[in-house]
């Protein structure tokens, strides 16, 4: 195959609006948990229980953590982009990447949904 | 004044290094160009390109204390000593203070710098409204200098596939222009992960132009100008 650099794939602004959603939604959430934090005086095991155990905080908890995984994902992939130069380690860091940001959203789900 | 430059001829150093010089100079009035003028008739082996010597034509970018600028229009009042010069950073070295800036036309070729109108070409100009002519202020003053782009690391990274806060631009700049009517295959040429995408908004560019321009704001209503055509 020759050596040629290649570009135009014709995506990226998905992933940059995607960015900047996520971003949105993690920020909300961190507001709500540091509006609760300061807001209860005692925070012990039992408040934190009840916090989690209705589906609203639990669903909202689920949300940030995916977004966090998808800006994450834009932010490794960009990382990968810049610094790993063969294609197919950069392939393979791709992969690794998503497999594992997929395991982390499953582990989150079992951790909200087993408290 | 005392001054570092960096210096390197690839035909006789193995590597490049730093060379010490004094100059017996009041800052005054004089720019960083009026200096290396004088340096050079020290030692005429110091290579630097220079032409119009007043920030028009944008032949003398260099790297002055680390941070990119022209040296025709840089106070040497405004320089701390001693001023280390080097060339500008992310290109071939061809000596001393000369880059191959072949790369960065590369990148400004690819974005068709020119204007696209395949209406048959009027007797006189292709006129514009005063409203419109100046959405192209802040965009055509660009000298192609490219301290912006060797400033930006997104450039170092990936110069051979990210255009560059310049290109980018001079795309703007042909994006912005209502006289141009290949809208969509400018944006169909940018919408890439590399092209365009690898600006993170550092702003290094912003803050080295020696014209004051703004490519990453340009860079950002490329941004959104693609999201109006998707929603």
């Amino acid at each position: 195959m020759v050596n040629r650099i290649v570009t135009g794939a014709h995506f990226g602004l998905s992933d940059w609006l995607i960015q900047r959603v996520t971003a949105v939604v993690m920020a909300l959430y961190l507001l709500v948990i540091a509006g609760l934090l300061l807001w209860q005086r005692s925070f012990g095991y039992d408040t934190w229980i009840d916090l989690f155990s209705g589906n609203i905080m639990r669903t909202f908890s689920l949300l940030f953590l995916l977004s966090v995984f998808y800006h994450a994902w834009i932010g490794m992939r960009d990382i990968v982009m810049d610094y790993v130069k063969p294609a197919g380690i950069r392939l393979l860091s791709h992969v690794l990447v998503i497999l594992a940001l997929l395991l982390y959203t499953i582990w989150s789900a079992q951790i909200l949904w087993g408290l | 004044m005392k001054f570092r430059i960096y210096r390197y001829n690839p035909e006789a150093d193995t590597a490049p290094y730093m060379q010490d010089f004094d100059l017996d100079l009041q800052a005054g009035d004089a720019m960083l160009l009026d200096a290396l003028m004088l340096l050079r008739q020290q030692d005429d082996s110091i290579g630097f390109r220079k032409s119009c010597r007043e920030g028009v034509c944008g032949s003398d970018a260099m790297n002055i204390n680390g941070r990119n600028g022209l040296a025709c229009i840089t106070p040497l009042s405004s320089l701390k000593q001693p001023i280390e010069i080097r060339p500008l950073p992310g290109l071939p070295v061809i000596r001393d203070l000369i880059v191959d800036m072949a790369q960065f036309f590369k990148q400004y070729h690819s974005i068709k710098p020119y204007l696209i109108n395949n209406d048959p070409p009027p007797e006189t100009e292709r006129l514009q409204s005063p409203k419109d002519r100046a959405e192209l202020d802040g965009l055509y003053e660009c000298i192609l200098c490219g301290c912006c782009t060797t400033a930006c690391p997104s450039f170092w990274w990936n110069p051979d596939k990210f255009v560059g806060p310049s290109g980018l631009l001079q795309a703007y700049r042909f994006l912005a222009d209502t006289r141009d009517q290949a809208t969509a295959e400018r944006l169909d040429n940018l919408e890439d992960p590399y092209r365009l995408f690898r600006c993170h908004s550092i702003m290094n560019c912003v803050d080295v132009c020696p014209k004051e321009l703004n490519p990453t704001e340009a860079i950002g209503k490329i941004k959104d100008m693609m999201v109006k055509r998707v929603v």
